[in-house]
């Protein structure tokens, strides 16, 4: 029995391939988990197996994926207006919403107790609160309510290297805080620059995005304010135990950059940026990318290096 | 002499339950890897017997 319908197949449960189920766990976020994480675990003064290690960076990454596929779950509606997710797994109709909620509970629970026998209960539990506020805080309640959402929801990606932290010493500690201020602070002005450039998109969808909300003109006055705020936060962890000479270098860099771009994005308006297609924006963006990786690139070299009795001051 | 015919279906259906048994796999490995660092660990004891029975 042959059928014409075969041929453009209609997609329903038990059709997703893997690489569709791994696209709901937002690959390009995990990495950035993933890499948090793992400074917060090697940056910690008690050393882990590499095995244990290896196991906990894994499961805060699974445990990250877990959040990253309920997002998608709950915010399938949104996905399938904006542009810029329109070709996700739900919207593009290669896994339904059932099996990305069961994939991302299954995930969820998987990723905690695991990380809970790997390592310890602290960690487990600042994972299963991470993925509770991501969730149900930030994407269920916060996301569609406030334009607030990016700043109080932006500790959920600061959490990971509390998380490792937590998995090699059992507690949290000024250190971790400090870490998580650090991607606390920087997440606002990073979002806001691509709600900048990716103007249509949020508003199409509903979500009150602060360029939305505020207007374009607040939006870049609050990256400028929220840039001059991090600034000497990141600056000022060169002189905690996280930091040193080399640290307190890669800060001055970044952060003079990172401020140089906050102050053009706040001077220009909206006729000049529409000029030249929101260079600035999608430069100072893209720095903002560096910025993190470097910051925590120079915590981990920092850590390396006292480990060697040189770093530190 | 079989009739058979690839769909796409099959293909995606193949690709996912190759994956999973990798990760499955894989899994097992990690677990059995996580034992053997936790028993051979110098702090591991076997909680000790207090006698009592059902």
């Amino acid at each position: 029995m042959s059928d014409a319908s075969l041929n453009t197949t209609q997609t329903q449960a038990g059709d997703a391939g893997f690489g569709d189920f791994f696209a709901l766990l937002k690959p390009r976020v995990m990495s950035l988990v993933v890499f948090t994480a793992l400074v917060g675990l090697l940056a910690a003064p008690v050393g882990v197996h590499p095995v244990v290690g290896f196991a906990a960076i894994l499961f805060i990454a699974v445990g990250g994926g877990a959040s990253g596929a309920l997002n998608m779950w709950w915010e399938a509606d949104i996905d399938r207006i904006m542009k810029r997710t329109r070709k996700r797994p739900i919207p593009s109709g290669k896994v339904t919403e059932g099996e990305a909620f069961g994939f991302g509970m299954t995930l969820a629970g998987f990723s905690v107790v695991m990380l809970w026998l790997a390592t310890n209960w602290m960690a487990a539990a600042i994972l299963a609160f991470t993925i509770f506020f991501y969730v149900v805080i930030y994407t269920m309640w916060l996301k569609r309510w406030t334009p607030q959402n990016i700043v109080i929801g932006g500790a959920a990606g600061a959490f990971p290297p509390m998380i490792g932290w937590a998995a090699a010493t059992g507690s949290i500690s000024v250190e971790s805080i400090l870490m998580f201020t650090l991607i606390f602070m920087w997440t606002p002005p990073h979002f806001w620059a691509l709600a900048l450039f990716m103007k249509a998109d949020y508003h199409e969808a509903g979500v009150p995005m602060l360029t939305v909300t505020h207007g374009r003109r607040s939006t870049r006055k609050h990256i400028w304010v929220y840039t001059l705020l991090l600034a000497p936060l990141a600056i000022g962890a060169a002189f905690t135990s996280i930091g040193g000479p080399l640290y307190l270098m890669v800060a001055l860099v970044l952060n003079g950059f990172f401020l140089k771009g906050a102050f053009e994005i706040w001077r220009r308006d909206e006729a000049m940026a529409e000029a030249d297609q929101y260079r600035t924006e999608k430069r100072f963006f893209r720095l903002s990318l560096y910025y993190l990786f470097g910051h925590f690139t120079a915590i981990l070299a920092q850590s390396a290096l006292a480990s060697f009795g040189l770093g530190g001051w | 002499m079989s009739l058979s015919k690839q769909h796409e279906l099959h293909k995606r259906r193949f690709s996912r339950n190759l994956g999973l048994g990798l990760v499955l796999a894989g899994l097992v490995a990690l677990i059995f890897g996580l034992t053997v660092v936790k028993v051979t660990n110098e702090d591991f004891g076997v909680p000790s017997q207090t006698g009592s029975t059902y």
